[in-house]
């Protein structure tokens, strides 16, 4: 039975590997050099199962330990980054590329379908049959589902359509529920690799990196204050390992220095401790480059507090742009019934009791941003503007402007011409800040405020209601 | 090209052939722009404008590549840092991050494509040919973008050597991925190594494998797609082993911007350095200085035009190319339509002209307003002689431009020297920029203003150091520019002076004191007690310490310098020469209004026909008008929806209003198909226009896109 030879081989090596962790494959496919004589003894016409699907979070070793298995068993096999397949055509070149070489691939047509790919297979695998299971692994399998709607079907049961041992190998982050077409299709054999445990898996792993000039156990303890502090925020094993490296000079520093030894955990850890945090707002989020973290722990000059990227928040704007901006606030957080309250010198007597309904209480700032048409927008810039203001070229091609500058957003494709509509998509916060710098006429201010002031206390809550969710989801 | 076109086509049609000869006719020579019939020297002048336009051209360039400098050589470093010294890194992590420089450019879109040509020069000259920059609008599939990106590498490649052209032929499109780019890069760099062997060697640290990074330049960042720029980054960054990728986003907003954009597993893949560029406002202001605030530069602009053109500036669009667009626009116009711009020239060439000056010309002086005021400040012999006698009208002319330039030559130093008094004042009475100042100097008597009294009121209370730190950077001013030597010698005089005074104001202020300390305690009686603090006051004020008189000597000097070089351009003579002023053309050229344009030739045809039949009272309809106008006219009387058929009534009517009167009205309700298609015909204008479009809401109706009526 070679089929279940061949394949309890791969789910046995996948498993341990998921046990133990990635970088013992080695050790294991050491040992599994007698095996893979077995299996090259073994009646090559046996089919090994059309399609594996392994799916499991990002930095899982899904890929790792497939190609590894692939790279030291020296089994045939063609390995596709579906990101990079904007077509299949490029998927078909890339395949044959790598069972038929370059050649064979050339010989597909300009913009090849499905049917050409599986003639020229055909056509290529009965010149030089297999003598062992091809694979045709393909990372980023979500990618697919973008694709032509009969490829993932088609290619599922590719040993089929093609008459050759072949296995297709899907990788992804997703699992298989998402990817099953309606029609059906294929099932193909599911493997799940779990995340990393942090007691005993990430330490493991972590630890296999350690700097040769230390001793494994001062890293294994450095690995276990890393993960005290990143562990609730990122579990991704490559972003461990990148922080890892770029921390592990500051570790040392004391041992360096001579101020500590390495069994002073405590001092090492209060040494450490603060600086991590810190990493975990700055470089964790990409505030501020590696290389630049690396270059300021080199300074040494704490007082030197790199500018992070949010930092730059400001935007300069040209003058009316900034009230066009406000304007476009105001329309898209505002109900347009209270247009007439705000922007009116001689508005009508408003009943207090019901001036807002009531879903109009839940505040606009959870339910986001409003579309409203240009109209609606010219005239609260009208308003806001202090002076008369001309309606020329130059302001409307503002409008187009903060378009492309994504501060405005276009909503709707079907009526541009006549009566465009827009969102705003800017903050609160950048709104205040760009009306303290505008405002020189107190008008506008209590206008704001005014429109503000219903949704000021949303807002708050709204806030601590954000932070708690972003916690929820990093947990 | 075949002399006989052809006009074999796959379908039917039918072919214009524009007669080649009358092309050839219309074509005028190079000098030909600006003559008229009526005047000679039209060449000239188009000359001399030319050669202005050419010196602003230059002089932008420069200070753009200066301003320009310091951001462009630190990302080149970066590059460079990046491009050679990755290599020796043991972390694969680190590998494969991907360089990124953020490249701050504020939102002055327009602008960003000259930084972004002499940061391609830069990279290609002195670190790396490849390089590649990519247009939003050119990529709006990932494909696309790496299509754009291959063709740009490869084709570069091709240019370099010739055997390799058929290779790039044979790239098809199938092919058109980052490993073929992979491929080609190894073949490039292999033969580079082996072809410039001396040029290799310069830019890379011997120890290093040589390895020329490909810098991508992504133009506008906030226009990509996000998901387009995720996926591209997601494939380099699988390569960045064997093509070592830099990119450059070129940023308008912020830094944020990227964040918005990128999810954090794609922003892991990026080593992120900001990089900023000098702000518009700046860059502006060094403009002005070179270009405005400059008495080698023969042409001016009057207070109205400036503010004209920095209000578009600050308003708008912050483009500083727009600026000298601008600037160019308003040249090219006082040249065309100022016969005397001949003069406004360098100060001999303008003197030379002078002498030969044509008999119109004359007589266009002699309108001139500016010389007319100085000919009625002239003794009446003179005044005799100016209006008859055309050889002494040209010799006061050469002694008037010569007044002309010297008045310039000392006004610009002054400026600077009272900006740079007033510019630290609190609050900026007189303007924060040194532009604000010169539009209020160049409009009206400054010392005239509020605004300028205020100044000097702060300026009297200057401390002493202030006031010799201000003087000493006059004096600097006065001595870059090596005129008003006197002046000069008058300001390092009132420094020594003041430097003196060390010694002897401590003493007086002892002084003071003695005198205070005298003063015996009374009984206390409210109006006493008023009376003596006034009379301590006033004797505090009558008792300056000699500071306090120098100070005050100072200030006088400074004004009698405002006084004398600061006066106002429109009282100089034959200014018209050199300033030009109509600001409403240049506002209705470059901010213009459409839709006003639109609206005023609906309701008044008149304006635009110059029909007189056309003319017509305020809110009356005229049966003679267009028919468009008179259904505009019509529709401004409806509300926001338009019943068809009542407005094809009015319209009948108002046809037919003019028609005949003695018609019965039987016939009036009545209308023929022409009319119906003329009211038609201009419905559907209108909908073209904008005015109206068709709705669901009610049938037979129309909604109004606008308001207001008439």
């Amino acid at each position: 039975m070679k089929i279940h030879i061949c394949l309890t081989g791969i789910k046995t090596i996948i498993l341990d590997c998921n046990n133990i962790s990635q970088y013992s494959v080695f050790l294991i496919n050491s040992a599994l050099m007698n095996r893979r004589d077995i299996m090259s003894a073994v009646n090559p016409d046996q089919y090994s199962y059309p399609s594996v699907f392994i799916y499991g979070h990002r930095a899982t070793g899904k890929s790792h330990v497939v190609l590894s298995i692939m790279k030291d068993l020296e089994l045939p096999h063609a390995s596709v980054d579906c990101v990079e397949c904007v077509s299949s055509g490029l998927l078909f070149h890339q395949v044959l590329s790598a069972f038929f070489g370059p050649d064979a691939a050339a010989l597909l047509p300009r913009c090849p379908s499905l049917s050409d790919f599986v003639r020229l297979y055909k056509q290529m695998s009965s010149n030089s049959p297999a003598t062992q299971t091809r694979y045709i692994i393909l990372d980023r399998a979500e990618r697919m589902r973008d694709m032509d709607f009969s490829l993932l079907p088609a290619l599922l049961r590719l040993q089929e359509l093609v008459n050759d041992n072949v296995t297709v190998i899907l990788l992804s982050e997703i699992v298989w529920e998402k990817f099953r077409p309606n029609t059906g299709c294929f099932e193909p054999l599911l493997f799940h690799f779990p995340d990393y445990s942090k007691g005993k898996s990430l330490v493991q792993i972590l630890s296999w990196d350690h700097h040769p000039s230390y001793t494994p156990e001062l890293y294994a303890s450095y690995i276990n204050i890393l993960l005290g502090v990143f562990f609730s925020v990122c579990r991704d094993l490559r972003e461990l390992r990148h922080l890892a490296v770029l921390n592990f000079s500051k570790f040392c520093e004391p041992l360096e220095k001579g101020e500590a030894k390495e069994s002073d955990i405590h001092k090492l850890w209060k040494n450490i401790e603060p600086h991590l945090q810190r990493a975990m707002q700055t470089v964790y989020l990409r505030e501020v480059s590696s290389v630049q973290w690396e270059q300021q722990q080199m300074d040494e000059k704490e007082a030197t507090t790199l500018r992070v990227l949010s930092a730059h928040a400001h935007i300069e704007l040209p003058y009316y742009s900034k009230f066009l901006l406000i304007a476009a606030y105001l329309a898209s957080f505002n109900p347009a019934r209270t247009d007439r309250r705000f922007f009116l010198k001689s508005h009508g007597k408003i009943r207090k009791t019901n001036f807002l309904k009531k879903h109009e209480k839940t505040s606009n700032h959870l339910l986001g941003p409003k579309p409203f048409p240009l109209d609606r927008l010219m005239a609260i810039f009208y308003s806001v503007v202090d002076s008369r203001v001309a309606p020329t070229a130059s302001v409307f091609s503002q409008i187009s402007s903060l378009v492309t500058l994504q501060l405005l957003s276009q909503v709707g494709h079907d009526d541009q011409l006549d009566s465009p509509k827009y969102k705003c998509s800017v903050s609160l916060d950048f709104i205040l800040a760009i009306s303290r710098c505008v405002c020189v006429c107190v008008r506008l201010l209590d206008l704001l405020a005014l429109s503000l002031v219903i949704q000021s206390q949303v807002v708050r809550q709204e806030r601590s209601l954000f932070t708690a969710v972003s916690n929820l989801h990093l947990l | 090209m075949s002399e006989i076109p052809l006009t074999s086509s796959v379908s039917k049609g039918c072919f214009v052939f524009k007669s080649a000869s009358k092309k050839r006719k219309r074509h005028v020579g190079v000098g030909g722009y600006l003559v008229d019939d009526s005047d000679e020297n039209g060449s000239d002048r188009f000359r001399i404008c030319q050669k202005l336009w050419e010196t602003v051209q230059t002089n932008t360039e420069v200070i753009q590549d200066q301003l320009n400098k310091k951001v462009l050589d630190s990302l080149a470093e970066f590059i460079k840092k990046h491009g050679l010294g990755c290599s020796s890194d043991n972390w694969r992590q680190r590998a494969r991050e991907i360089p990124t420089a953020a490249l701050m450019l504020g939102v002055n879109v327009p602008d960003h494509a000259m930084t972004f040509r002499s940061l391609c020069n830069l990279l290609q000259d002195s670190v790396t040919p490849f390089v590649v920059s990519v247009h939003a609008k050119e990529c709006a599939a990932v494909k696309l973008l790496i299509q754009k990106v291959l063709e740009q590498l490869m084709g570069r490649g091709v240019s370099v050597d010739e055997e390799q052209e058929d290779d790039t032929a044979l790239l098809q499109r199938t092919q058109c991925t980052i490993s073929a780019l992979c491929q080609w890069y190894k073949t490039v760099t292999k033969k580079s190594t082996q072809v410039f062997p001396q040029r290799t060697e310069s830019l890379t640290n011997s120890d290093f494998p040589q390895s020329l990074p490909v810098v991508v330049i992504f133009k506008d960042f906030e226009a990509f797609n996000s998901q387009v720029l995720q996926d591209f980054i997601l494939i380099c960054s699988r390569y960045t082993q064997e093509l070592p990728f830099i990119f450059i986003f070129g940023i308008a907003t912020s830094p944020s911007a990227i964040q918005h954009r990128l999810p954090h597993s794609v922003s892991s893949l990026l080593c992120i350095e900001v990089f900023h560029s000098l702000s518009c406002t700046q860059h502006l202001a060094s403009v002005f200085d070179k270009l405005i605030l400059n008495s080698q530069f023969p042409f001016k602009l009057s207070s109205r035009v400036i503010q004209v053109l920095v209000g578009i500036f600050l308003y708008h669009d912050f483009s500083v190319q727009n600026f000298v667009k601008g600037l160019q626009f308003s040249m090219l116009e006082h040249f065309k339509s100022q016969p005397l711009s001949m003069l406004c020239c360098q100060k001999q060439e303008a003197l030379l002209s002078a002498k030969t000056l044509s008999k119109k010309n004359v007589e266009r002086i002699r309108h001139l307003p500016s010389f007319m005021r100085y000919v009625e400040t002239q003794e009446p012999q003179e005044q005799v002689r100016l209006l008859t006698n055309d050889e002494h009208v040209k010799e006061v002319c050469q002694k008037l431009l010569k007044n002309l330039h010297k008045y310039h030559k000392n006004y610009y130093p002054i400026l600077q020297c009272l900006h740079s008094l007033t510019s630290s004042l609190p609050k900026f009475p007189l303007g924060k920029h040194i532009r604000e100042l010169h539009v209020s100097c160049i409009e009206k008597n400054l010392w005239e203003t509020e605004e300028y009294d205020s100044a000097l009121q702060l300026l009297r209370i200057l401390a002493k150091d202030e006031l010799v730190a201000a003087l000493r950077k006059c004096a600097e001013i006065l001595k870059s520019t090596k005129i008003l030597q006197n002046v000069l010698q008058q300001l390092e005089d009132f420094i020594g002076r003041l430097e003196a005074l060390e010694g002897v104001s401590s003493e007086d202020s002892s002084g003071n004191g003695i005198i205070s300390g005298k003063m015996e305690y009374q009984k206390t009686d409210l109006f006493q007690l008023q009376k003596t603090l006034l009379e301590k006051e006033s004797r505090r004020t009558k008792r300056m310490n000699p500071f306090e008189v120098l100070r005050s000597q100072v200030i006088e000097f400074i004004d009698s310098l405002v006084r004398e070089y600061l006066t106002p351009a429109e009282l100089q003579p034959l200014n018209e020469v050199c300033y030009y002023s109509s600001s409403g053309v240049l506002r209705q050229r470059l901010n213009v209004t459409p839709r006003t344009s639109i609206q005023a030739a609906l309701s008044h045809p008149f304006y635009y026909l110059q029909n007189e039949s056309l003319k017509t009272d305020a809110g009356t309809i005229s049966s003679a008008a267009p028919d468009l106008c008179i259904v505009y006219k019509l529709h401004l009387e409806c509300g926001r929806l338009i019943n068809l058929y009542d407005w094809l009534e009015a319209f009948l009517t108002v046809m037919s209003a003019a028609e005949d009167q003695d018609t019965n009205s039987e016939e009036c309700g009545k209308y023929d198909s022409l009319k119906h298609a003329r009211f038609i015909q201009a419905v559907s204008e209108m909908e073209f226009l904008g005015f109206i479009k068709s709705t669901k809401q009610k049938t037979d109706h129309v909604a109004r896109l606008t308001w207001g009526g008439c």
